[in-house]
């Protein structure tokens, strides 16, 4: 068996690193898409509406980590050469994009009617009615789910460590295999998700909680 | 692009993946009963009133809630032997989507019991009905369908979890897929078609769910 020390802590701190950026890439790569998705899930156009439900289908339907081995060799069948990190970027972004698109399209046919109706006998046009005036509402309404669907997220990186990718969960994978310590390495793995993740979740839930009561 | 495709690498190997299939069918449903189990005895103790009970769910819910559950069936997988458990990976599998699963269950089944009130327990009584009349009627087929919607997408989502246990190679659709591929190296085709099996599975398993939403509660709520 060996130590755990300040090499073995360090090299962690290095996969943390690439967890957070891959979560972050995720999470804004997935929103900037989910708006979209959510907008499309929700417009007048039949066939918009039937492929964003599709997509969002198919993303719900299948494990993350069958979704993040067919973009990884997906992409590489493209031709271009990508690295594994990149590639595993895009899977979690097309991830979240479908995720994101699901919980906002809730969120937008959560606003009362009234307002696009009030909005259209203003005479605001569709851009205006959305920007200014249905999706700061949605926004609101699905702050909880949005930000329990960050942690679940944060969660899903870890199985990018069976892609070979080396984040946190790697790390600990490959330092448990050179110290033969590893329920204290992955008790340790274990407590930094749970650090980052734990006043996420608590955060979330005392928001619904408040919302719950101001909507009584 | 000058990759062509060839499916009959896989297609070859068709008997394999319709066993592995039905293995990740088990896994599931092993998994959910574990998980419901461990959800009503959940709920049970953190619903008491003593602390010494509840508390320990409590960090139980939290710490798995928060918590990868590739991490979690790591740790599982490294823990047992530690105490003197040997098992086989699939069995370790089976408990740590049951750990997993029973974690959510408890917060489920929790909102459920308590969306039942005091008031419709009393009018049961009222009503001059048996106090296993009240608990079938009353208590427990209500809160069955109040929880019923979250409890089978948490299910659906316990199945399609079932493919991070090829991490410690359980019998499983995932580990035959990367068993074929290092066989064949038709990486993208072999994975194509593991994840259009899964989409049929979860598919059919969310028909199933309907089907059986709509016999047994299909009566007014108001």
């Amino acid at each position: 068996m060996g130590p755990i020390g300040e090499n073995e802590f360090f090299f962690l701190m290095q996969g943390l690193k690439w967890t957070v950026l891959l979560a972050i890439v995720g999470f804004i790569g997935g929103g900037i898409f989910g708006i979209l998705i959510a907008l499309l899930r929700t417009s007048k156009k039949k066939v918009a509406r039937t492929i964003t439900a599709g997509y969002i289908g198919v993303f719900q339907g299948t494990p993350l980590l069958m979704q993040l081995f067919v973009v990884y060799y997906g992409v590489a069948l493209l031709g271009v050469e990508v690295n594994a990190g990149i590639a595993v970027a895009i899977a979690f972004t097309l991830h979240a994009s479908a995720f994101l698109g699901e919980i906002w399209r809730g969120s937008i046919e959560a606003v009362p009617k009234g307002q696009t109706e009030a909005a259209n006998a203003l005479g605001l046009h569709y851009v205006s009615r959305m920007k200014d005036v249905i999706l700061p509402q949605a926004l609101k309404i699905s702050l909880p789910a949005t930000i329990g669907f960050l942690v679940q997220l944060i969660k899903g990186t870890s199985l990018a460590a069976i892609v070979g990718f080396i984040e946190l969960t790697r790390a600990g994978q490959i330092i448990s295999n050179q110290t033969y310590r590893p329920l204290l390495v992955f008790g340790i793995v274990a407590a930094i998700y749970f650090i980052i993740c734990w006043p996420l979740s608590h955060a979330g839930s005392g928001l619904e909680k408040r919302m719950a009561k101001a909507a009584r | 692009m000058t990759y062509t495709f060839d499916f009959g690498a896989v297609l070859d190997r068709a008997p394999e993946l319709l066993w592995a299939s039905f293995g990740t069918l088990a896994l599931s449903l092993a998994g959910m009963l574990l998980a419901l189990v461990i959800g009503i005895l959940g709920v049970v103790a953190r619903t008491s009133k003593s602390r010494i009970a509840s508390t320990p769910v409590i960090v139980f819910v939290e710490v798995v809630r928060n918590t990868p559950f590739l991490v979690q069936i790591f740790f599982i997988y490294f823990a047992l032997p530690l105490m003197g458990i040997r098992l086989n990976p699939t069995v370790t599998a089976i408990i740590a989507l049951g750990i997993n699963g029973g974690a959510y269950a408890i917060e489920i089944i929790r909102g459920g019991v308590e969306s039942v009130s005091r008031g419709q327990i009393e009018a049961g009584f009222a009503l001059g009905l048996h106090k296993a009349d009240v608990f079938r009627l009353i208590v427990l087929k209500p809160a069955l369908r109040a929880i019923y919607p979250s409890l089978t997408s948490q299910f659906i989502m316990l199945t399609l979890t079932t493919s991070v246990c090829t991490s410690i190679a359980a019998y499983e659709l995932t580990s035959a897929a990367q068993r074929i591929e290092s066989d064949t190296f038709r990486s993208f085709e072999v994975y194509f078609t593991v994840t259009a099996i899964y989409l049929v599975i979860s598919t059919l398993m969310m028909g199933l769910f309907a089907l059986i939403s709509r016999h047994y509660f299909n009566y007014p709520t108001r």
